[in-house]
């Protein structure tokens, strides 16, 4: 509580939905810390959980808080992945540089896209978000000079974290890297989340019309949604690049989009912690599936996510945590 | 020289095509003013109400906020000069609580609705002041409760406070009593009797105790033209506006 806030207005204040301090916030964190001592060959599979992670969470605040329905979302990772790849080889390869970079160019591609695709609702709004990553895609594949083509962008490794922790094979360095990224990310989806803009954007998702009818300028309060959620989504994509230290062109993907779309609606989307259930659950269950039945793995995620959406349609978490904010 | 109106119409009509909604409307609306707008279901209220709020744009005639013409400014810009209406059919936030509803109001009001940091519930003056209306209306007992699950009279207040949040100098109400029971009916009606002197309020409404308690001037809208405008006594004593409502409307 605040200081000077009176023990009346302290009650008062429970009347908003808050994303509070839980244990549900506390647990993923909790988990990554004690899995690194048992993972052991594990390791890079918690890393990949975590960098969707990051890029589950920046798709919850466009997608959970703002009602923005993208199947696109890989646009603002892939223009971060390529943003990072490109950086390592012809500028500097420090890695939290490199992030701000990947960072900026998912700001970047959401800023450019953003007032044209958020204009539009529905079926035109998916189209549109599609047709970016598509485009992008394709540039990606025509500029070979710059990001290598079809083949993939490669032969770029960060220098070493902080200048005394190099990335080395084992995965441990990219660990905590990305535990760390993941820590910070979370911490500005809350904040962001929490805040009167927070309120305006959920506002903005119950009734665009009466929004605007406030006085509020709906349009500009989403483009910068957007390009917070491209910010987010480029460091993902960062963190993929350096990690795995090769950019492939399906960064781009439509695939990509639908998996951390399935991923958020699985864990709960408009509820930040959503995004880390889904995300562990997509990538465990779709590297142990893929290992059993390389064939019919996808059919059980079918099958899962139509259980999913008919008896948990707000997600995994909210069984975890029935009344999480919204 | 006499100040000016807050609100001027001069001459206003909308066309759809060859259809004249509203034609040559000419009215002002003074601080403090308590004024009714009342006509047959198709006179063109809601049309007016749509013209005067700045959803629609007229055809020809201008639209004056005090000195300022406001004829081809948006409705968000009208708003923020204190131009505020309620709706017909709730349109509120449904899912967010009654406290969150008007908070949206009051923070857009005070320009705090961009900023992407320092916590809502930190924001001490705004929720003094979303705590003041929500007392003020009545709505206080049901500041937690999701606006869905509030009973339809319930979400009229809210519709009401939430036009108050934005502090507005003209009050648009759109037939806030449609759809009460009587004693909602009464709720609202000392609500509205309690809004601050200084506010001019124009009211659409088809209960006629309610518009005859509330205003001070009645406005009568048939086919889209005002036919008379007068106090109270006047308007009820009036032949033609008898002969309307009772529906034999005398051509020519």
């Amino acid at each position: 509580m605040s200081k000077d806030s009176s023990p009346q207005q302290s009650n008062f204040v429970t009347n908003f939905s808050r994303h509070r301090l839980s244990w549900l916030d506390v647990l993923p964190f909790a988990l990554i810390a004690g899995l690194f001592f048992v993972a052991g060959s594990y390791l890079p599979l918690i890393t990949q959980i975590m960098i969707m992670s990051v890029f589950a969470l920046s798709l919850d605040l466009i997608l959970g808080y703002a009602g923005v329905e993208t199947l696109g979302h890989a646009a603002l990772f892939g223009a971060g992945a390529y943003g990072a790849g490109i950086f390592a080889l012809r500028a500097s390869p420090d890695p939290m540089l490199g992030l701000v970079v990947a960072g900026l160019a998912g700001t970047t591609v959401a800023a450019i896209t953003g007032p044209v695709v958020l204009r539009a609702r529905g079926i035109t709004l998916v189209m549109l978000t599609l047709a970016v990553a598509t485009m992008l895609l394709e540039l990606a594949n025509s500029v070979q000079w710059l990001t290598g083509g079809a083949d993939g962008l490669y032969g770029f490794q960060p220098s070493p974290l902080f200048g005394k922790f190099p990335f080395e094979l084992d995965g441990r360095t990219a660990y905590w890297y990305a535990a760390m990224v993941l820590l910070i990310v979370f911490v500005v989806c809350k904040v962001v989340v929490n805040s009167p803009f927070g309120l305006t954007i959920r506002g903005i998702r119950e009734n665009r019309v009466r929004m605007r009818l406030l006085g509020v300028p709906v349009l500009r309060r989403l483009v910068t949604m957007y390009i917070i959620s491209g910010f987010l989504a480029g460091v993902a994509g960062g963190l993929s690049a350096q990690i795995t230290q090769l950019v492939a062109l399906d960064s781009f993907s439509f695939v990509l989009s639908g998996n951390v779309l399935i991923m958020l609606v699985l864990g709960g989307a408009g509820s930040l912690n959503g995004a880390f259930l889904g995300a562990a659950l997509f990538v465990a269950v779709s590297d142990r599936a893929a290992a059993v039945s390389p064939f019919h793995w996808l059919f059980a995620l079918g099958i899962g996510l139509i259980l999913v959406v008919r008896y948990a349609p707000s997600g995994l978490v909210r069984l975890l945590a029935p009344h999480g904010s919204r | 020289m006499p100040q000016e109106p807050l609100l001027r119409l001069d001459d206003v009509s909308k066309n759809f095509g060859a259809l004249n909604v509203s034609r040559n409307v000419s009215l002002t609306l003074d601080k403090g003013a308590r004024q009714a707008l009342i006509g047959p279901n198709g006179a063109g209220k809601t049309t007016l109400i749509n013209l005067i709020s700045g959803v629609l744009h007229p055809t020809s005639g201008r639209i004056h906020m005090s000195a300022v013409d406001v004829t081809r400014v948006s409705a968000e810009e009208r708003v923020r000069l204190g131009l505020v209406r309620t709706f017909q059919i709730n349109s509120l936030f449904p899912k967010l609580t009654v406290a969150e509803n008007v908070a949206l109001g009051v923070s857009a009001h005070a320009r705090a609705d961009w900023r992407p940091w320092g916590e809502m519930c930190r924001q001490a003056g705004i929720l003094e002041a979303t705590e003041t209306i929500l007392v003020s209306t009545g709505l206080a007992p049901y500041a937690g409760v999701e606006v869905a699950k509030l009973a339809y009279g319930q979400q009229r207040l809210v519709e009401i406070a939430l036009a108050l949040a934005l502090k507005p100098k003209i009050l648009l109400l759109d037939e806030p009593a449609a759809g009460l029971s009587g004693a909602e009916r009464e709720a609202l009606l000392a609500l509205l009797f309690k809004l601050p002197q200084s506010l001019a309020v124009l009211i659409i409404e088809h209960d006629m105790s309610l518009v005859f308690r509330l205003a001070q001037k009645i406005t009568v809208l048939v086919e889209g033209t005002i036919l008379v405008e007068g106090t109270v006594d006047e308007v009820r004593n009036n032949p033609q506006v008898r002969d309307v409502y009772l529906g034999h409307r005398a051509h020519g």
